[in-house]
């Protein structure tokens, strides 16, 4: 346990030296990642790097750890989160730089199954409930699992299925529970079943946004990040064309 | 400070840590007895692998138990041909990802109680007419005594402290998988930092007085 | 396997046959034991008689192993008999005493008593009581007590299984001299008092002398001389003969007395024996000790001398036990007597087998 938590550890003492040495120089961005935007944040950061030149350092977890460890000093100098409530949070607390936040993706909510032909295209699957388990993530903590929880509430459903209701702590962990089999469907991210402009696997039916609240991926220029070049060519990139089409391609909303 | 939930969390907590002891306490020994025993080559192979989970992080039993405890993997399909279902999701599921993640807290201490009682008093029994089981009964059992505390103190302590398997195969319902090192992630997620406080330092407090328990209790000096 | 000692075959002894290899030590005995008296295993560390001693009690698996005792087959590899130890009616005492710590030593008494049926029960657990003399530390937790009561407990806790066999491995090894001096006579009361054969490891030719009525002699895992204890103890071919305190065992009666100077007559192979004291009764069978080194040779029957003990004797045989010394075995009217005397004596007096010359005895030590 010990040499594995001392190992970034060190690594982030060292960073935080050289950052000191050679502050004009540096060009490189530590950014706190929802876990959920992992795949088309690798993708944005390589392009990003080979358009720039500036290094990009990704750290994925989830929102609620990542605003624990920046509330208490995290290094992070930008920061996407799974929602639009804790980077405001953030905001409000004096812990980010004033005016930098902004919407980077819009979560899309699907009702999926691994099997084909159970989910069909209007969602009345849930209103006949022949199924054992329904899986959605914790809505206490994840923007998904409240818009889960919006949806079963407008389709007047939140009673009946309560006792099939099983919760992920996050919604990968939602996803897992479906992907394994042991749910027979549940309620996950777009961007987990979606790539290159299709489902997958399985049958889905792509919930309309009017039945929930929308899932609003804010990102914020941290603290840290006040005088570093790097952290707000990032913040724009994010937002230029290019990135733009690979956040579309994994399945979220902009 | 608390509310209905945390405490049905902590009541759940106390009969999955008591369920999960009892059951390892009668698995255990007769696997601990022949670890004690056995001059088989597969002692090597059994101590390694019930010593898994010291090793293994949490994360990797609960997807195993997952993925095959679930619909499509071999105990699932077992448990479905038996009529019981599939075993994610509910607390007999936990009890049997405990009952894995704890063995050894449990298997050990029995196994070195049973190893420290040695050779003689066996055969004594045996000269005194004693069949196997009954010398189990009337000379190990009391002779490995404190080591049966131990087992069970370590055993139950060590499913209240238990996360990462729970997480990945309970679905955290209510009253039925969540417990309240879940609980717990679930205030700290939600930023509910006052009732983390609270169920937190119980934890450690609980934790603290197990061990306190344990550690006099072996000074006293019982053998 | 059989479950029950089902097996009967003739004979009142014990007959052992028992084969057994590890790494570094092989066992390879045969044994006819009489089924009364104490049967003494005698030998160096290492020379397999503890061995021996737990495949008796089935504690060791012995290959291609046979055992019967005293009509009753405990193992007979060849019919695929083997009756397990907790199924054959002996009894075990340890070198080390190893009571039942968990249980006082009542409780520790009663433990083998309790699975023995009643219809079985011969010895009652009073009489094992009496016999070790225990009565004061029944309720005693063994810690509480010291070496040779735990002993003493360890053999009663034996007695009261009502075993048919007894097996004692060095009981009194483990303790000093005194608690040994404690212990032997409760061993030879034991002896006296019930008809129970008992096989005794030991590597102390003292205890062998006090207790022993049949001696097996183990070398290397190997029985190198089994016999009554008369008939071992002289044999020159044997080392017993040889160390430096070789003796002969005397089983003799109690014929009179003289009070005036306080001596005991001991009838002996028809000879009178006078041993000092008057310790013993008329009558009573007792045991003594002569040594080698206390018995001298004359050629004639000689009265001018301090020496009160002169019995006629023939040479059976010689032997140069060491540099200037010579053992002859001597036969008094069919008994066996040794005398180590110097060689020069033995040269000079033209001592020979068949020779009839009179064995004076310096001293004669009661046993028992």
């Amino acid at each position: 346990m010990e040499p594995s938590m001392k190992a970034p550890l060190v690594r982030l003492l060292c960073a935080a030296a050289l950052l000191s040495i050679f502050p004009a120089k540096a060009a490189e961005v530590s950014v706190a990642v929802a876990a959920n935007f992992t795949a088309p944040m690798q993708r944005i950061a390589a392009e990003f790097e080979r358009d720039t030149g500036h290094k990009v350092q990704l750290a994925f977890g989830a929102t609620g750890k990542f605003y624990a460890q920046i509330r208490n000093g995290a290094p992070f100098e930008l920061f996407l989160a799974a929602d639009d409530a804790t980077p405001m949070k953030l905001e409000q607390e004096g812990a980010t730089v004033a005016g930098s936040r902004f919407t980077y993706a819009i979560g899309k909510l699907v009702l999926w199954s691994p099997k084909p032909g159970l989910v069909d295209g209007k969602g009345e699957v849930l209103k006949r409930g022949a199924f054992a388990h329904l899986s959605i993530a914790n809505p206490k903590t994840a923007p998904y699992g409240a818009a889960a929880m919006d949806v079963l509430r407008k389709l007047g459903l939140a009673d009946t299925l309560a006792a099939k209701l099983v919760t992920g702590e996050n919604i990968a962990q939602a996803h897992q529970f479906v992907a394994s089999g042991n749910a027979e469907l549940g309620f996950v991210a777009l961007s987990q079943v979606w790539a290159d402009g299709r489902l997958t696997s399985g049958s889905a039916w792509l919930v309309p946004g009017d039945l929930h609240e929308p899932i609003r991926q804010d990102a914020v220029i941290l603290a840290a990040g006040r005088d570093k070049p790097a952290a707000r060519a990032l913040a724009d990139y994010l937002r230029g064309a290019k990135a733009v089409a690979i956040i579309k391609s994994h399945g979220y909303g902009r | 400070m608390t509310n209905a939930a945390d405490f049905a969390a902590i009541r759940l907590t106390l009969e999955l840590a008591a369920v999960t002891t009892a059951i390892l306490l009668v698995v255990g020994t007769p696997v601990a007895w022949w670890l004690a025993r056995t001059r088989s080559r597969m002692k090597g192979v059994i101590g390694a692998v019930v010593a898994l989970p010291l090793v293994l992080p949490p994360s990797v039993i609960g997807f195993y138990l997952l993925v095959t405890m679930g619909p499509q993997g071999p105990v699932g399909q077992l448990t479905q041909a038996l009529g019981l279902g599939v075993l994610p999701f509910t607390f007999a599921g936990l009890v049997v990802g405990s009952v894995f993640y704890s063995l050894p807290f449990v298997v050990q201490p029995l196994q070195q109680a049973f190893e420290a009682i040695g050779e003689r008093p066996l055969e004594v029994a045996a000269t005194l007419r004693a069949g196997a089981l009954d010398t189990f009964f009337t000379v190990v059992l009391p002779l490995a005594c404190p080591g049966f505390v131990t087992a069970a103190v370590l055993g139950f302590a060590h499913t209240v402290g238990e996360f990462g398997v729970v997480l990945m195969i309970g679905g955290n319902i209510p009253e039925k998988t969540r417990v309240v090192s879940v609980q717990i992630y679930d205030h700290v997620e939600a930023l509910e930092y006052a009732q983390a406080h609270w169920l937190s330092a119980g934890m450690v407090a609980f934790s603290f007085l197990v061990l306190l328990l344990l550690y006099s209790r072996k000074r006293g000096g019982v053998r | 396997m059989s479950p029950a000692a089902a097996v009967r075959v003739s004979g009142s002894g014990i007959e052992a046959r028992f084969r057994l290899a590890w790494s570094g030590f092989a066992l390879d005995a045969a044994l006819q034991l009489p089924g009364r008296g104490v049967s003494a295993l005698f030998g160096h560390s290492g020379s397999g008689k503890t061995t021996l001693l737990r495949c008796l009690a089935g504690l060791e698996r012995a290959t291609d192993g046979y055992l019967a005792v005293r009509g009753e087959v405990w193992q007979d590899d060849v019919r695929g008999v083997y009756v397990p130890t907790h199924r054959r009616p002996l009894g075990y005492v340890f070198q080390e005493a190893s009571l039942f710590p968990h249980l006082s030593v009542r409780r520790n008494l009663e433990f083998g008593l309790k699975r023995v049926a009643a219809a079985e029960r011969r010895v009652s657990l009073d009489h094992a009581i009496a016999l070790l003399g225990i009565e004061p530390l029944l309720e005693r937790m063994p810690e509480r007590l010291s070496g040779g009561e735990r002993q003493r407990v360890a053999i009663a806790r034996a007695l009261a299984t009502s075993p048919r066999l007894l097996l004692m491995d060095e009981p009194l090894a483990a303790l000093d001299a005194q608690r040994k001096a404690e212990i032997l006579p409760y061993l030879e009361r034991l002896h006296g008092e019930l008809d129970i054969p008992v096989v005794y490891v030991s590597h102390a030719p003292e205890e062998v002398a006090r207790l022993a009525d049949h001696v097996v002699l183990l070398r290397d895992g190997r029985v190198l001389a089994s016999g009554a204890i008369d008939e071992v103890m002289p044999r020159l071919d044997l080392p017993f003969a040889h160390d430096e305190e070789a003796f002969v065992v005397v089983d003799a009666q109690v014929a009179g007395r003289d009070e005036r100077f306080a001596l005991t007559r001991l009838e002996f192979a028809g000879l009178p024996l006078w041993i000092t004291g008057l310790d013993a009764p008329l009558g009573a069978q007792v045991r003594a000790r002569v040594l080698a080194r206390d018995v001298s040779l004359a050629l004639a029957e000689r009265h001018d001398s301090s020496i009160l003990n002169v019995l006629p004797a023939r040479v059976v045989s010689l032997d140069d036990a060491s540099p200037g010394r010579t053992l002859v075995r001597l036969d008094v009217a069919g008994r066996a007597l040794l005398a180590r005397i110097t060689t020069r004596s033995a040269v000079q007096m033209g001592i020979a087998p068949g020779m009839d010359l009179f064995a004076q005895v310096k001293g004669v030590a009661l046993l028992r």
